[in-house]
This record gives C-alpha cells, sequence and structure tokens, in this order.
C-alpha cells in the first residue's frame, strides 16, 4: 500500500529538473548574474511608471516572507515587490506565530512548505538559517538578512542606487564607514561593489574592523579623513542592539560621533552619501548630511521595491541565481 | 581505574595479518595466538588447537587505540550517547581503552556521582572507560572537588573539560593538591574572555561569514599560563585539544625547558580548517574551533615529532534536533569514535603527511602514557588489546552507519579508507564484522 502511494506522489512530481535557486550571499553570484538583476531591476523600474502598477507575471505564484527579526523597509519592500508582480503573500512574524511557543525554524520552515510557497523570504538573527530553509523546503530561499552575515537584495539595491545616480558602479571609490563587525550590510556590499570593480575602503575604529577582512579585496582605514577620496561615503548604522553590555568596542557613542561621525565638515561638496537605515542621527550621521541633497538614503528605500521584484521575477522565471557548491572541505 | 563488563576470555589465533607495534619494534607477517585473553604466542604456523581463527591476510595487526577525551553523556543526556552505546561506538573505532569527561549532568564531581558510573560500566561497557572527574565543583571554577576521594573511588583523572578554570590560583591549588592523587591534571585551554561568543576561528573567513572570531591567542595565552604553573610546580599536565599554532610552540618550548607536559589534539583539527566554515554546516562547529591551514601544518608537525603525544577524538554527540539549527544557534561538538583512524589514515597518512607508525603510536601509546595507563602492546604475556585494519576498504560516511546514538559527524557523506575490522579490548573480541 505504502508502494502505491509512493508510486502516485512520484507521478505528480516533474522530473527531477536543475537544482532550485537562491539567492543566499553575493558570494553565490557572478558579475552576469549582478547585471541581469540590475536590467531587470530597470525594466521593471520603467513598468511603475505607468499608472497601472500591477504586473501578472508571478500571478499564481506564492512568496512567504519570514522575519524573525524588527525590520521595516526590507519586509514591507517584499510584500510590495510581491505584490506588484500579482504574487499571493503571506507575511509571518516571529512574534505572535508559533515561534513564540517555542516551534523550531525547521518545524517552521516545514509548516510553511506545506503550502507548497514558491519562495520564501527569511530574516533571521542567527547566520546560517537559510542554509537550514534551503534544506527543508522546496521553495527557492531568499536570504534578507541572516545576523551579520549577508544581506545580499540590500547591497544589489545599493548597486542600483549608485549606477542610477552616478551612471556606473565600475572605478568608483566607496568608503564604508563604521562598525563593519557587526555589519551584515557592509560585507555584502563588499562583495557586490569589488564584484563589480567599485574600489572599497572600510573605515572605522580598529575593534569594529574585523580582522582579516583585507582578504575580501578591500582596503581598511582608521582614520576618518580617508573619506574625502570617496566617491560615495556609505554610512553604517553603529548597531547598538548588538553591543553587549561591557564589550567595549568603543569607549562611547559620543566618543565615536567625535571621531567617525559623518558631518558635513568632513565631506567633500558633491560627495554622495549613503545609509541602509534605519539611521541614528546625530551618531554616526549628522542630521545635516543626512537631510542634504546628496543622501541618496531616500532613493535606496525606492530601489529596494524594484531589485526586490527583479529578484523574485528572476528566481521563479530563467535567470541563474545559483549557490555555489558549498566548500566541504579543505585538506591538504 | 578502567571498568567493563565481566565476562570470558578469548581464544582466538589471528592468522596472516602484518603485525606492526611500534613500541615493540615489530612489523612482520606473523600469526598471533591469544589464550583466554592474554597474547601468548607470535609466529609462523601456529596451529588453531581449537582456538577460534581468525585470516587476518591482507590486513594490518596492530595495539588498538587509546580515546582519552569522549563525552559519553551520561548521566543526562542518555538520548544522546550512554555508555553502552559509547563503548559500542569505541569498540567500532578501533579502541581497547576510553575515558569519558566529567562535564555530564550531574557534573561528576563527587564520589557518588562517580560511584554510579563505574557501577553501570560494570554491567553496559563492552570496551574498558575510565571517568575523569571534574577538577572544580560543578564545573565552575570555584572550589577544588575531593579529589582525594574521588581518586580513592576511581577517578581516571581530572578534568573541567568545556570550561577552562578561570582563575590561575584555583588552578595552581589544583596542581598542587592534584599530586598527592598521583593523577592525570587535564586541562581546556580557553581565555573566556578573549573567545566570549566566538563561533569560529578569527581570521578572513570570519572576516567574510560575520561570525563572532574565537582568537588562536584566546587558546594559547591559557597554554602558557597553565605551562608556567606547571614548571612552577614541577608538575606533570595534560593540555586537551590544542588547535592553533601559538599553543604548540609554547608547549614545544616548555617541553625543551623540561616541563612534563603532554597534549593531544583532534582528528578534525588535523584534517580540516576553517575554509570550511563557508558551508555553515553545524557539523563543523565545535571548541575549540577548526582553525587556519598555517595551524593544522602546526599540529601535523607537532603530531609528528612527538611534541603532541597523542590523538582524542573529543567525540561529543548532539541529539540530531539540536544541530538542525543554523550555524550560529548550534551547540558545539562532533562525533568522532567511529571514524578517527580512518579520517587520519585517509587525510594524513596516504597523502604521506604522517607515517603510518606515528598515527597507530599516537593513537595508543601515546594516550595511554599521558595518562598513566599500560600501553597496548603485542608482546608474549601482555593483555590482548588488538585491532585488526583493513587499509585498503573504502567506505562512505553515513548517518545511519553509527553505532553511536548521535550522528552529528564531521565527515558526513566522505569517503574514508582504512576500515577497522576486528576489535579485542582486554581480552575480548569488542567488535567485528
Amino acid at each position: 500500500m505504502a508502494n502505491s502511494i509512493k508510486l502516485v506522489r512520484d507521478d505528480l512530481r516533474p522530473p527531477a529538473g536543475p537544482p532550485r535557486r537562491h539567492l543566499i550571499s553575493i558570494a553565490d553570484l557572478s558579475r552576469k548574474d549582478v547585471e541581469r538583476l540590475l536590467a531587470t531591476a530597470r525594466s521593471l523600474a520603467r513598468s511603475l511608471e505607468r499608472e497601472m502598477k500591477k504586473l501578472p507575471t508571478l500571478r499564481g505564484r506564492t512568496v512567504v516572507n519570514l522575519f524573525y527579526e524588527s525590520s521595516t523597509r526590507t519586509s514591507s519592500s517584499f510584500e510590495l515587490a510581491a505584490k506588484r508582480l500579482s504574487a499571493d503573500v503571506m507575511s509571518i512574524k516571529a512574534a505572535g506565530s508559533a515561534v513564540d511557543k517555542g516551534e523550531s525554524l525547521k518545524d517552521t520552515a516545514l509548516t510553511l512548505a506545506a503550502y507548497d510557497p514558491d519562495v520564501i523570504v527569511i530574516r533571521h538573527p542567527h547566520i546560517g538559517a537559510p542554509r537550514l530553509i534551503v534544506g527543508c523546503t522546496d521553495a527557492h530561499v531568499v536570504n534578507a538578512g541572516d545576523g551579520k552575515h549577508q544581506h545580499p537584495t540590500q547591497a544589489l539595491l545599493d548597486l542600483y542606487t549608485i549606477q542610477q545616480e552616478l551612471g556606473r558602479v565600475e572605478g568608483l571609490h566607496v568608503a564604508i564607514v563604521g562598525d563593519v563587525l557587526h555589519s551584515r550590510v557592509a560585507r555584502s556590499n563588499v562583495q557586490a561593489l569589488t564584484l563589480m570593480g567599485a574600489r572599497v575602503t572600510l573605515v572605522g575604529p580598529p575593534p569594529l574592523i574585523p580582522r582579516g577582512i583585507e582578504a575580501m579585496g578591500c582596503e581598511v582605514s582608521h582614520d576618518i579623513d580617508t573619506i574625502k577620496a570617496a566617491d560615495v561615503v556609505y554610512v553604517l548604522r553603529m548597531q547598538r542592539e548588538r553591543m553587549q553590555e561591557g564589550a567595549a568596542f568603543v569607549p562611547s557613542l559620543r566618543e565615536y560621533t567625535a571621531r567617525w561621525g559623518i558631518t558635513p565638515e568632513r565631506l567633500r561638496p558633491g560627495q554622495k552619501v549613503m545609509h541602509p537605515g534605519p539611521m541614528n542621527r546625530g551618531v554616526e550621521i549628522d542630521p545635516r548630511v543626512a537631510d542634504a541633497e546628496e543622501a541618496l538614503i531616500v532613493d535606496q528605500v525606492r530601489s529596494g521595491l524594484v531589485v526586490r521584484m527583479a529578484v523574485l521575477y528572476d528566481l521563479l522565471t530563467h535567470g541563474p541565481v545559483e549557490v555555489k557548491a558549498a566548500v566541504a572541505e579543505e585538506v591538504a | 581505574m578502567l571498568t567493563c563488563r565481566d565476562g570470558k576470555r578469548d581464544d582466538l589465533v589471528i592468522r596472516g595479518a602484518r603485525v606492526l607495534d611500534p613500541g615493540e619494534g615489530i612489523d612482520g607477517v606473523l600469526d598471533v595466538r591469544v589464550d583466554a585473553g592474554v597474547v601468548s604466542q607470535l609466529g609462523t604456523g601456529i596451529p588453531a588447537n581449537g582456538h577460534r581463527v581468525v585470516d587476518g591476510s591482507g590486513l594490518l595487526l596492530a595495539p588498538a587505540f587509546v580515546d582519552p577525551h569522549v563525552h559519553l553523556r551520561t548521566p543526562g543526556r542518555e538520548d544522546e550517547e550512554t555508555i553502552e552505546s559509547g563503548t559500542h561506538a569505541a569498540a567500532a573505532g578501533g579502541f581497547c581503552v576510553l575515558l569519558a569527561m566529567p562535564n555530564t549532568e550531574p557534573v561528576v564531581d563527587s564520589a557518588a556521582v562517580l560511584g554510579a558510573l563505574l557501577d553501570s560500566a560494570r554491567a553496559e561497557a563492552v570496551v574498558p572507560v575510565g571517568f575523569l572527574a571534574a577538577i572544580t565543583k560543578g564545573q565552575r571554577g570555584a572550589e577544588l572537588t575531593e579529589m582525594g576521594e574521588l581518586a580513592d573511588r576511581g577517578a581516571a583523572g581530572f578534568s573541567d573539560d568545556g570550561v577552562p578554570v578561570g582563575s590561575a590560583g584555583l588552578m595552581r591549588r589544583a596542581i598542587q593538591y592534584g599530586a598527592v592523587t598521583g593523577l592525570a591534571v587535564a586541562v581546556h585551554c580557553e581565555e573566556s574572555s578573549l573567545s566570549s561568543d566566538g563561533q569560529m576561528h578569527e581570521g578572513a573567513v570570519s572576516a567574510e561569514l560575520g561570525l563572532t572570531g574565537y582568537p588562536s591567542i584566546a587558546e594559547s595565552l591559557m597554554v602558557a599560563r597553565d605551562l608556567a604553573i606547571a614548571a612552577y610546580e614541577s608538575r606533570p599536565i595534560h593540555l586537551l585539544h590544542l588547535s592553533a599554532r601559538e599553543s604548540v610552540e609554547a608547549l614545544r618550548r616548555a617541553r625543551a625547558d623540561g616541563v612534563e607536559a603532554t597534549a593531544e589534539v583532534t582528528p578534525h583539527h588535523l584534517c580540516l580548517t576553517d575554509a570550511s566554515i563557508r558551508s555553515l554546516d553545524p557539523n563543523l562547529k565545535m571548541n575549540p574551533p577548526l582553525r587556519s591551514a598555517d595551524d593544522r601544518a602546526a599540529l601535523i608537525e607537532a603530531l609528528r615529532d612527538g611534541t603532541i603525544s597523542a590523538i582524542a577524538s573529543d567525540h561529543a554527540p548532539h541529539a540530531r534536533h539540536e544541530k538542525e539549527v543554523p550555524f550560529e544557534a548550534a551547540p558545539c561538538g562532533v562525533t568522532g569514535l567511529e571514524t578517527a583512524f580512518s579520517s587520519l589514515y585517509t587525510h594524513l597518512v596516504e597523502p604521506g603527511l604522517v607515517p603510518l607508525e606515528t598515527l597507530l603510536e599516537r593513537m595508543s601509546a601515546g594516550p595511554a602514557h599521558a595518562f598513566g595507563l599500560d600501553r597496548p602492546c603485542i608482546e608474549v604475556g601482555a593483555p590482548a588489546n588488538l585491532v585488526l585494519l583493513d587499509l585498503a576498504a573504502a567506505r562512505r560516511v553515513e548517518e545511519h552507519g553509527f553505532r553511536s546514538r548521535s550522528a552529528n559527524s564531521w565527515l558526513l557523506g566522505e569517503t574514508l579508507r582504512g576500515a577497522v575490522r576486528m576489535t579485542v579490548a582486554a581480552g575480548r573480541v569488542a567488535f567485528e564484522e
């Protein structure tokens, strides 16, 4: 009996195709992948200029947003992106769900997988959570931020914003300033920017710059004056929620602001300023900078929508956004 | 004290194997006769005389292995391992002795807990097992255990493995007072203010992945401290699971200065580096963490030159659901009893990094010496502690193939060469296939 059930199940499944595609890390993408995603985003942006903003492309598809960390712009833009493409969207926040009752990530993923979603977008405080979801569902998995590891759609929308505002990415010099140690945005951006031919300098207090990060192909400086040489100054949030009591990465926020805060005086006229949000005005960024014409912060949010539309579109239609086989070992 | 089930000792004739006992200077195709669990004859053409005959042709017969560092999870987490399952796993890995760590629930810090374990081992253990007792009560690093009473009750040594003894003053007292027991003091070297909530080795890979770094100096600083105490007190000390080049160098200097220090290294630290963490596989998470290629090279060199004299599996079983979580949320520890020899044979001996004789010595005589145990040997009159190895056999490590109750192996899916065909422990066949 069990045997016949199995046969029916196999019959219902399409023949084994290529492995499911996911977006877990910028490291999984080639330069061609990124160029295709940005081109898709540009054409989707044009479609949004029409009065009727909804596209039928993903009608009948299901996108699940599974957020274990608070988020405003990422969760809202994924939700709107899916809706603009006519997909059905479920947004689940850990607070108020079975997670509160102690359900494991695996069980939550299996529960959601029972609805056969096409895409699961996950944000989770722990590095490696998207990998676990990949292992227990058939859905395409999009990493919307896992701990300090990766936030690939943020880096893609940042590339898109730079390209729109400065006309190119290749050959530009971007200074990423602040708490690199705790920043998934910084890691994804270093990979994305260097992949596209930009030069990246990380600037911040020594304890907040991870040892050995130069191996990612970027430069490191502890002197805030080095940002003057950059075309774009990318300001990171001082992640107060990730600074444990007594860790003493910096003596005080006051001293941080005095030494590394981005003020108009520290910028060169015309330098573009970016920030992934949410900002701590008056800590890592002076309000005068945040509100200046050179700030691309609102443009970044706008880019987020079309870039996330492009990612969903790409995963569910053709583009090969592949997860490279993990390096399982490195022996002799 | 080593304890196992009672039972009849076996009579065997193992014929035609290459007998290799580096400690006895034996290397040749020989027959070995075992009478009532004791090696009684080595030679050629030994008659069966009613004994069971084992065909060893094409196989290697060596002194069985000693694992000085195993987590049997009993009492407290019998779902992960028991004395019975853990000793079966040890036998399948070619071990004739294992030493269990005291970081159980409750901690082995009283004669009562230790006594109960010894009673269980008498009923369950298929391979002789010794139990280390904690250095400090509850492994809390505040008060010494009653080391004298624990020694009298049968402790095999002392360790707070899993956590360091944070106070240098208390560590000194443990080494001073431990002398009255004559037992080994084995230390887990970690400066917690540097390792904090470290997830992996601090370096280029942790910078890339965003995982909190656990720097080499978190280990080597504590190694230096404990070696200094041992030197000052003129007492021996055993360093558990070394992982970093700086630690190895400190140990080499101390030994050259006459400090009676021994140390162990695990198969995973000898075979892997932090680069493998890119897969974010929770079965690659352990304490100390996998380190850089340079650290790995230093460990291999130290194993070869004898600075590190023992291999320890640090077999640390975890329930499946505990490891089926994101890397960052996973507990530390991997299993290793059943794969120790084959992983090292495949990754160190076959590529020519370590001679087979050295591997056999470091898995048997080396750890036995560090804990004052008799060296397993193939000598007339010695108890039969033998492992029969098939070096040509290749086998894929599968989740369902373990005798251990847990399958959190760092080798799942990998094909290894060098299989254990038979283990004789304390004169009895404990495993065969």
